[in-house]
């Protein structure tokens, strides 16, 4: 079955590219297969992402940018990601509903995705999707994300490109932003420009960068959109490439994806070391009894640790 | 964590009357019963709902209909399944429906489930999950 599904996303069979997104996202037991064979086929997609308030207009974003790169003649893959309830781990998503126009486009192909587990971070298995239709033979990947949470900070780890995507909300939008997501942007989005505040949400936008960043060589460009009549698309589409240049002629990209890489060995360790101790400390009587005697100052979490850890079996991690 | 198998549905509103308030709320509702719902709005054309089921990997569709064209429009959408290959994933719809016409429909196998306007959600929910065993286990 495995075997049908990865030959299926080589081939392009949109069927088996949504199949194997969805046995990576349930981590269904073929996910390292699946995600090991397709691999040396990836490489090749631009992978942009774009985050930003609830309602900045993202997909509206995504939508007309899929217009654009479309009249290019480039092949897009789109994975929007849309909270999980954390009480019932429900989730609506919605949004597909900005993306109609392209639903029937063959070269298009849209997912969406639930953030499940991941604590409001964008799930592992956005990063495997995003592979997935990279083997697809996308050229481009889009990442939507909601700016909530860590998925803001987590986005740049996966794309190339970081697009945030800002609104005139009444002038005192730049002062809120969290610490952290002016780091993030190689590109910035006002949109709705059409509504007042705009000029001054740009022009504090880039005060902000004059003051902090100069230790960067790429300067964020800023561009004003209005998605309801297309104002400032081709610009937006025009500064993704840009940024896409500066990468390349850099060298920045080569060494982006080698430290994207260099992570995602470190990551898979980590999980694999965690989840083979887990197994081996839960539920282990010499675990209850050192927790006792911690308890009781009779030994110290440091010296248990050590104590548990010579007894730990990491031969099962290694295949 | 979190990551096990989820009940995948894809809510549409095809047609060209104009609200989706019933929609929605069968869409929140299977929210909260713990299922990702991909919500796709008003103005749905057949192909649309297909297209979108395949690359959302959903396990069915269910579908809103106000305008009286449910005659053609969920045969229309099976027969696009199947030539999708797709016809695995189960259709069900809600909506002003005459009771000869239900008959039909469930009995060409053009919807597995039809839900008239009173229907309350919780057997919706019931329906799907009764639906769903074979494949969750
Ligand atoms: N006035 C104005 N409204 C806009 C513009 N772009 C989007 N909107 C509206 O903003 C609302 C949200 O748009 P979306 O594209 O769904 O925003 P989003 O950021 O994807 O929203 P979430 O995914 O829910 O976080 C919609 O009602 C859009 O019509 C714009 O340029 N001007
Ligand atoms: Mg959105």
């Amino acid at each position: 079955m495995y075997d049908k599904v990865i030959e299926g996303v080589l081939n392009k069979d949109r069927r088996m590219v949504a199949r194997a997104i969805s046995l990576i996202e349930n981590n269904d037991n073929g996910r390292t297969k699946i995600l090991s064979e397709i691999y040396p086929h990836t490489g090749n997609a631009y992978v942009i992402g774009i985050t930003g308030a609830p309602g900045a207009g993202k997909s509206s974003l995504v939508d007309c940018l899929l217009s654009t790169l479309r009249q290019q003649g480039l092949s897009v893959g789109v994975i929007a990601v849309d909270p999980t309830s954390p009480f019932t781990g429900g989730a609506i998503l919605g949004d597909r509903i900005r993306m109609q126009e392209h639903a029937l486009d063959k070269e298009v192909f849209i997912r969406s995705m639930g953030t499940r587990g991941s604590l409001g971070g964008l799930s592992r298995a956005t990063k495997e999707a995003v592979q997935v239709l990279d083997a697809a033979g996308k050229d481009v990947i889009i990442i939507e994300t909601v700016g909530v949470g860590q998925s803001e900070v987590d986005i740049i780890k996966y794309a190339d490109t970081t697009i945030v995507v800002l609104t005139p909300a009444g002038g005192d939008s730049v002062q809120t932003i969290k610490a952290g997501i002016m780091e993030i942007a190689d590109i910035f989005i006002v949109n709705k420009s059409d509504l007042p505040g705009a000029d001054r949400t740009a022009s504090e936008i880039s005060m902000m960068l004059d003051l902090g960043g100069s230790l960067r060589e790429w300067r964020p460009s800023i561009v004003r959109t209005i998605t309801l009549d297309g104002s400032g698309i081709t610009d937006m589409h025009k500064a993704i490439f840009e940024h896409r240049d500066f990468l390349e002629n850099s060298g920045h990209l080569q060494k982006v994806r080698k430290e994207r890489i260099r992570r995602d060995i470190i990551d898979l360790i980590e999980y694999r070391i965690k989840s083979t101790v887990w197994e081996q400390i839960s539920g282990s009587e010499e675990f209850d009894l050192l927790t006792n005697q911690i308890m009781s100052r009779e030994t110290d979490p440091y010296t248990a640790a050590a104590q548990i850890l010579t007894g730990i079996n990491l031969d099962k991690c290694k295949v | 964590m979190n990551t096990a198998r989820k009940i995948r549905v894809l809510v549409a509103k095809p047609g060209l009357d104009g609200h989706d308030r019933g929609a929605k709320v069968v869409a929140r509702a299977l929210r909260d019963a713990g299922m990702e719902v991909v919500y796709t709005g008003l103005h749905q054309t057949p192909e649309q709902v297909v297209e979108a089921a395949i690359q959302e990997d959903v396990d069915m569709v269910g579908l809103s209909i106000l305008s009286g064209a449910h005659l053609t429009i969920f045969p229309r959408i099976c027969e696009l399944l199947k030539e999708n290959g797709a016809e695995d994933i189960m259709v069900m719809g809600g909506g002003i429906i005459p009771d000869d016409d239900m008959q039909e429909l469930l009995a060409n196998g053009h919807a597995q489930a039809l839900f008239t306007p009173g229907t309350v959600t919780a057997d919706i929910i019931n329906w799907i999950h009764e639906a769903m065993k074979d494949r969750l286990s």
